[in-house]
């Protein structure tokens, strides 16, 4: 074993042929869930909420970790998403018995839309709204425009109970008998789309200036980014992902009112993001998926339980969420940038993190424990610029030898 | 020299610009010229109002009264509006009655590029990255566009030409580090670098050789003639290092309480008794 440990690469190969592996691995567990092979339907189910969740925090994380602008509206555009969905399909033949206290307008009791259509229309419907108060909104900075969107998301709610939006919405009743997922492939497709994406969009030249303006806005002013145009820019992406995340929600709920659209909810994403790391996709998605599991594994909290006949009195409904916050306390005192920081996965990261620890592991047996955090965090510094560097030398070693054949003739 | 800078076209022009903050003027009646390829400095003591006047002519904020304008063109032009009217305490008052302003992103696409006197890199990204958000001011495509990877070409040449910048400013070396991991002087380099990457016409340095030692000093000033010829620029700069100002610039501004008390070629201002006065305080 050399003295020192190196940051090696994989090659090209070997990654392409893992990623397929995963990808195929994603696809079979995805077809077993469904057909009911491995999991129960309460599995299936977490595995929806975990999908759905991960397209809302990555849609949140777009604003608030890419672009630095700190926006709690999310649960607004989630309720205008699930109403649009919920209100155009649930069946005509339901409909009296859903809007039985006040019958549902005349003007649309007889309109239904397909799943998808009406998935669409939400997201644009929420992007609209984003487009109507990010206008006066995304003039304010950090907690000021907190404040603002944590108040739109209210309004929304507010403004969807409304008396007037009753024939309409439903009101304070909220929806019920919308029809269910008839896969689960559907949420996953809808979700992996939706993220690749706002990847897509990240890893753009306009990407790249959201991050500036995160990173310094006087700056990226400076350097001809349109401030305004590019904070709404963002917001209006964000917020068409978070009306599609929650029509999914409405369908995997297949009941809603108003009451699930409250500021916990966001929240809740808050805590999704901010565990996976502002700034990083993927760990947005695991952080999603370790949340509602581990909601629910916290359950056994509730419960009651006996030593012999006698009953552990803090055993109770209520302690899980105590649990549920020291945890996270915790994380968020010894991990502080999240799962992920800003990092995002690969195979290289992987690898050499499961390769570095047998040096780790040397240096804290011999006690030299500064050399040890030293070489925990090689990996990070150096671990990316072996990476571009190496590349941008040999292509201009390159171009200096054609340059030097070129000549020679 | 003179007569052959005068023949030469104006790129910045700041007419009678006046900034006041409430009750302080903090610049009063700037009027000052950049021509065609000159290295102009402006210096002064500390609360001078260089930096306002940066500021002023990049569109972090309106002047209060006067015009910017560019290669001829008016781009910023204001007067004593609202609280102003009565508050005003600068000169020619109503000489201008048009209120236009443009925004920092605006100036920079009319090629205008700055520094910043505090350095203002996107700290946690690399350097490489530092450059190539800058050459998004060029861009074509549209969001969408961009994201379904529609406008390869375009990101293949932003690359491109972001490899270029850095192997013509040597820091190829130090791409791929996060950018405030690098030294000080490096720092300014790439602030320099990533200026550059804008396609700017005019560029304003403020107080490039701030915090440098001589020896650093010696090769920015270098860098920025070097540059000068490169890019075919025309550059402002702030600065309080005298020696790199004596070097360098062709002319010199000189700013003390927000008033221009001096300007003209760098051995006129050292004999100027004036600057002299206040640089050094005079004997009463």
């Amino acid at each position: 074993m050399p003295m020192e440990f190196e940051y090696k690469k994989l090659n090209k190969q070997t990654k392409m042929i893992l990623t397929i592996l995963l990808v195929l691995a994603c696809i079979i567990v995805t077809y077993m869930l469904d057909k009911g092979m491995i999991g129960t339907s309460y599995t299936v189910r977490i595995v929806r909420i975990s999908v759905i969740y991960a397209l809302i925090g990555v849609s949140m994380n777009l604003v608030n970790g890419f672009t630095g602008v700190f926006s709690l509206g999310q649960a607004g555009f989630m309720a205008i998403g699930a109403y649009s969905v919920g209100v155009f399909t649930i069946p005509v033949a339901d409909r009296a018995n859903v809007f039985y206290l006040v019958p549902m307008s005349e003007k649309i009791v007889n309109v239904e839309l397909s799943f998808g259509t009406a998935l669409i229309m939400g997201g644009l419907l929420a992007a609209a709204f984003a487009a109507l108060i990010g206008a006066p909104v995304l003039r304010l900075k950090s907690d000021y425009l907190a404040i603002a969107t944590l108040g739109f998301s209210e309004i929304v709610r507010a403004l969807i109970a409304n008396n007037q939006m009753w024939p309409f919405t439903n009101g304070s009743l909220g929806l019920k008998s919308i029809p269910s997922f008839n896969s689960l492939f559907v949420p996953v497709i809808i979700s992996v789309l939706g993220i690749a994406f706002m990847v897509m969009l990240i890893n753009s030249s306009y990407g790249r200036a959201f991050k500036a303006i995160r990173e310094d806005e006087i700056a990226a002013e400076a350097m001809g980014i349109n401030l305004f145009k590019h904070k709404g820019m963002s917001f209006i992406i964000s917020a068409f992902f978070a009306g599609i995340g929650g029509g999914l929600l409405a369908v995997h709920l297949t009941a809603i009112d108003t009451n699930q659209f409250k500021i916990m909810v966001t929240y809740e994403l808050l805590l999704i993001i901010v565990l996976g790391g502002l700034g990083s996709v993927t760990g947005t998605v695991i952080s999603a998926f370790l949340i509602s599991f581990g909601k629910e594994i916290l359950r056994w909290f509730d419960a009651a339980h006996y030593i012999g006949a006698w009953q552990i009195p803090i055993f109770r409904p209520g302690l899980r969420m105590v649990i549920f916050s020291l945890l996270l306390m915790s994380v968020v005192l010894f991990w502080r940038k999240g799962i992920m920081g800003r990092k995002e996965f690969s195979w290289d990261g992987i690898y050499n993190f499961l390769r570095k620890w047998p040096w780790v592991v040397k240096h804290i047996l011999s006690g030299d424990y500064e050399k040890a955090s030293r070489e925990k965090r090689k990996v990070k510094s150096d671990g990316r610029a072996t990476d571009k560097a190496g590349r941008a030398q040999s292509r201009l070693k390159i171009k200096k030898q054609k340059e030097e054949d070129s000549r020679a003739k | 020299m003179q007569n052959n800078a005068i023949e030469k076209p104006n790129v910045l022009r700041v007419s009678d610009a006046t900034m006041q903050f409430g009750g302080v003027v903090a610049l009063n009646n700037l009027s000052m010229e950049v021509r065609k390829g000159e290295i102009v400095g402006l210096i002064g003591p500390n609360g001078a109002g260089k930096t306002t006047a940066f500021n002023v002519i990049t569109g972090v904020y309106p002047p209060t009264n006067g015009a910017i304008y560019l290669n001829d063109e008016i781009i910023v032009s204001n007067y004593p509006q609202g609280k102003m009217k009565d508050l005003y305490a600068g000169e020619n008052r109503g000489k201008y009655t048009k209120a236009k302003t443009l925004t920092p992103d605006k100036i920079t696409k009319m090629q205008v590029a700055r520094t910043f006197q505090n350095i203002r890199l996107f700290k946690d990204l690399t350097v490489y990255e530092n450059v190539l958000i800058a050459q998004h001011v060029k861009i074509r495509a549209n969001w969408l566009t961009a994201s379904l990877k529609m406008n390869y070409k375009e990101e293949a040449e932003m690359r491109r030409e972001t490899l270029r910048l850095l192997e013509i400013l040597d820091l190829l070396d130090v791409q791929d580090s996060v950018s405030s991991s690098l030294p000080y002087g490096k720092q300014r380099h790439v602030e320099i670098a990533r200026a550059l990457a804008t396609d700017p016409k005019l560029l304003l340095l403020d107080e490039p050789a701030a915090g440098m030692n001589p020896q650093e000093s010696d090769e920015l000033m270098r860098f920025v003639g070097r540059i000068r010829g490169d890019f075919d620029l025309s550059i402002l700069m702030i600065e309080h290092h005298m020696q790199v100002v004596m070097g360098i610039c062709e002319r010199i501004y000189v700013l003390d309480y927000g008033k221009l008390i001096a300007n003209g070629t760098p051995k006129e201002i050292q004999k100027n008794p004036k600057v002299i006065e206040a640089y050094l305080g005079v004997d009463d």
